[in-house]
């Protein structure tokens, strides 16, 4: 609506779905990692809902309430998971979490 | 150029400047306060595609609820600033050039995929008029009263879930 071309908003998506990898990739602090992947979600919700309006249909905008909700429960459990390594490792650093490398 | 372009514009570039002082903070709390100022713009870029609703859930349970969630994760584990690697000579010339190139590359296969729309859609242009709540929710829970559903046990599965992890041993 209002003239602005879908393209814009899928180009933006996907600059912020490619910030949220380099953080993902680049950041040490297990928070801020998930914070990066709390970003790539809601780029993929942007792409999502201009993909609704450009189409007139209300099928990504359900999906983005299922996003939303996935992302809440994500955010739950991996906090507590994060709450739990920082107990056990009094440290926050991704690298001291390595027990899975053999 | 029209008022919402312009207005477009300016939120993305709130957008990306939020998403990169997320990656480039050293304290974890600037990067949460930056991944707020991240959602609040999408939620100014959702009100401009006109999915009102969709934009008061964002603020409401994004920037609201998980954000707080987080902020209130990094001032319980006292999270200090970030450590950081030695950079190897690799990543120093190649990082960059390979995140450029990641970011455009997707970027270029999103734009092509605006045109690979069915031809009454290839003007590009949004739809007009804003969503109506009524029609979402009917769409909501009447074709997807099922997945709602089962939406309901994941988050009770979550909640015990986070509940049993975090929970200090006797």
């Amino acid at each position: 609506m209002n003239g602005i071309p879908l393209s814009y908003f899928l180009v933006l998506s996907a600059i912020l779905f490619g910030l949220g990898v380099l953080g993902f990739i680049f950041k040490r602090n297990i928070i801020t990692i998930f914070m990066c992947i709390e970003l790539m979600l809601n780029a993929v919700n942007l792409a999502f809902i201009a993909f609704s309006r450009a189409l007139g249909q209300f099928d990504g905008l359900v999906f983005v309430f299922f996003v939303i909700v996935v992302a809440a429960a994500e955010a739950a459990v991996g906090l507590a998971i994060v709450l739990l390594i920082s107990r056990n490792r009094r440290s926050l650093n991704i690298e001291n979490v390595d027990e899975m490398k053999s | 150029m029209t008022l919402p372009i312009l207005l477009f514009f300016v939120f993305a570039g709130i957008a990306v400047g939020g998403a990169l002082s997320l990656i480039f903070a050293r304290e974890p709390i600037h990067s949460a306060l930056a991944l707020i100022l991240v959602m609040v713009a999408l939620a100014v870029l959702y009100l401009l595609m006109g999915a009102g609703f969709i934009s008061a859930v964002q603020i409401i349970v994004y920037a609201g609820a998980i954000m707080v969630l987080f902020v209130f994760v990094i001032m319980l584990l006292n999270a200090g600033v970030e450590n950081r690697t030695q950079h190897s000579i690799m990543a120093r010339w190649l990082g960059i050039p390979l995140a450029v190139f990641l970011i455009g590359d997707l970027a270029y296969w999103m734009a092509r995929g605006a045109h690979a729309l069915p031809l009454a859609e290839r003007s590009g242009s949004l739809a007009a008029g804003p969503v109506s709540t009524q029609d979402l929710s009917l769409h909501l829970f009447q074709s997807y009263l099922f997945p709602f559903e089962i939406t309901s046990i994941l988050i009770l599965i979550a909640v015990l879930g986070a509940v049993v992890l975090a929970r200090r041993e006797p």
